[in-house]
């Protein structure tokens, strides 16, 4: 933004900083010498026999002219900054003051080469949001809600229904502004229409709801990226909202950016305790509650549900055997990215007795059967979350993550007349025409391996996904996360 | 921090309230489409209406959805706009 400055001097100054006092006899000399115009941050009696002396108690002065230390001592000639020096240098204020080595003659004392200075007010803690948003160029556009009536803001939050039953992180315009930080994208950019409502979802709006779900700013751009990934069309979020099943968008996340900001791909990845998996999970289901509208008993029409509905985000334990589930759904080694995935709840398979592959491969085709219904096939996708105690089992065989995905598929095969409807005298199963064909369990590209969790424990998982699986309902989608 | 003024998280849309649409006084002479989500046995229920409104001389187009997990294609819904008077939805199995 441009201002008019006074040509001249300006000195941006603190009372309570010691530098600032010491330059404080000298600024007589400048005011002797030309125009001189003083802003005193903190203070009505800093310099206070000057004409050009102001208090600058709002700060826009100080915040307008970019200060970070205080003394500041800037040259405008005909408008433009020209100089600038800040803290004491005894060679800076002679040049830029053009006294040279008259500065300081009215001193009985000489004055010591150099002193630094301090921190500018409007870079406090707290101030520097609030400052940016009364004389910045951002401009927030979501409509603010006065809750001075309220006791609690976290109670307002509750009231107005933003609240997934949990309490949320009030927005307010600061915390909002801060979360913008975290990303290069413009605030008023459109990501997509949120379904089920069809709303345009701008940035501004998912920094509110990262706000509320408890997002770091850092945080944002994994959010931005599920997003985009969430509303991609084969994803088929608006069907997931409002299916009667159980199903949600899980985040896997791959690559540097999940250590970066601590994410956890360890012990009890899949659980509670770790912010950027909880709050990152949450945002987007905060997003969906808020923006988008899709609210259960109104147009979710989840029968049971799942926990993972209040948020279901973790990182892949990337290792150098298995190839990341990122780069086998072709994002490049080194980058980030997300993958969304329609998940439901988390099965266990415990086998903690089987030592080579043949037996554990086996165990875990057996345990898989159990998606959506031992007689369903080709209906959900799942994903096989492999622990490092299995994983080695594994490795140590020489098998690669393909590996085990065909040794599966094979091991799913399963003989049609044992899954129709009717079957084993239950009503359940397939249709009559798979009788006599052999049928996989999972759809071609219907089963995803990561690998995560604590290293001690034979224990794997399996997280089913929406029984509308594919170009029907909702195919996973991976997009890359960018900074 | 000042936690009086709030930023509303949602679309912000919701008290508009809209006006539904008249209904008509009668079928006769309106043409009535009937929907198929594509949710299983969607089409014994429009089925049976279609042969209820066809024993009464009402005229009925019918039309589906390619699935039930999206909202219906925009071609889709203009046609069913450009074609009927009134339409019947069926939501779910």
């Amino acid at each position: 933004m441009t201002i008019t400055m006074p040509d001249g001097l300006i000195v941006v100054a603190k009372a309570d900083c010691p530098t600032c006092r010491l330059v404080e006899p000298l600024l007589t000399e400048l005011a002797a010498a030309g125009a001189l115009t003083v802003y005193v941050q903190d203070s009505t009696e800093y310099a206070a026999t000057l004409p050009g002396t102001l208090y600058d108690q709002t700060l826009e002065h100080s915040w307008r002219l970019g200060a970070e230390f205080v003394p500041t001592l800037i040259r405008v000639e005909n408008g433009q900054e020209v100089a600038r020096t800040h803290g004491w240098h005894k060679g800076d204020w002679r040049a830029i003051s053009g006294l040279g080595e008259t500065l300081g003659k009215t001193l009985d004392e000489d004055l010591p080469e150099m002193r630094p200075g301090c921190g500018s007010k409007t870079l406090e803690p707290g101030i520097a949001e609030s400052l940016e948003l009364a004389f910045g160029d951002v401009k927030l556009q979501s409509r603010q809600i006065d809750i001075s009536g309220a006791d609690d803001p976290i109670e307002a939050c509750y009231e107005r229904g933003w609240s997934d039953g949990m309490p949320v992180v009030p927005p307010t315009p600061v915390r909002v502004l801060r979360m913008l930080k975290g990303t290069a994208r413009a605030s008023h950019e459109v990501i997509g229409l949120m379904p089920p409502d069809l709303v345009p979802c701008t940035v501004e709006k998912v920094a509110v709801n990262a706000v509320m779900a408890g997002c770091k700013p850092e945080y944002m751009p994994v959010v931005l990226a599920a997003l985009e990934a969430a509303l991609d069309e084969a994803f088929g979020l608006h069907g997931l909202i409002c299916t009667t099943m159980f199903g949600s968008p899980m985040i896997m996340v791959n690559g540097p950016i999940a250590r970066a900001i601590g994410m956890n791909s360890g012990g009890n990845a899949l659980g509670q305790g770790n912010r950027a998996n909880a709050t990152i999970g949450r945002a987007l289901q905060l997003i969906i509650r808020n923006v988008g509208g899709g609210r259960p008993g109104e147009i979710d029409r989840a029968t049971l549900g799942n926990p993972g509905k209040y948020s279901f985000c973790f990182a892949e334990a990337e290792d150098s055997d298995w190839l990341p589930l990122a780069q086998e759904r072709g994002i490049e080694p080194g980058r980030s990215a997300v993958t969304l995935f329609p998940g439901e709840g988390v099965q266990g398979i415990i086998d903690q007795k089987s030592r080579d592959p043949e037996s554990l491969v086996r165990s875990i085709a057996l345990s898989l059967r159990a998606v959506d219904h031992a007689k369903l096939a080709m209906a959900g996708d799942a994903v096989l979350v492999v622990s490092p105690e299995h994983a080695r089992v594994f490795s140590e065989a020489g098998w690669s993550k393909q590996r085990l995905r065909e040794e599966l598929e094979q091991l799913l095969l399963a003989p049609g007349k044992d899954l129709i409807a009717g079957a084993g005298g239950i009503a359940e199963g397939i249709p009559e025409r798979f009788r006599d064909k052999q049928v996989p369990k999972f759809r071609p590209g219907g089963l995803l391996i990561v690998r995560a969790g604590g290293t001690a424990g034979l224990f794997s998982a399996i997280i089913a996904g929406w029984a509308a699986s594919g170009p029907i309902g909702s195919s996973p989608v991976t997009r890359e996360v960018t900074l | 921090m000042n936690e009086t003024i709030l930023l509303d998280p949602t679309a912000e849309n919701a008290p508009a309230q809209r006006a539904r649409l008249a209904r008509p006084d009668s079928l006769q002479g309106k043409v009535v489409g009937l929907l198929d989500i594509s949710k299983p046995r969607g089409n014994v229920f429009l089925d049976r209406i279609e042969e209820q409104l066809a024993a009464m001389g009402i005229v009925v187009r019918r039309y589906s959805k390619p699935t039930f997990t999206r909202p219906a294609p925009t071609e889709l819904k203009q046609q069913m706009a450009a074609e009927v008077d009134v339409l019947v939805e069926g939501l779910a199995d």
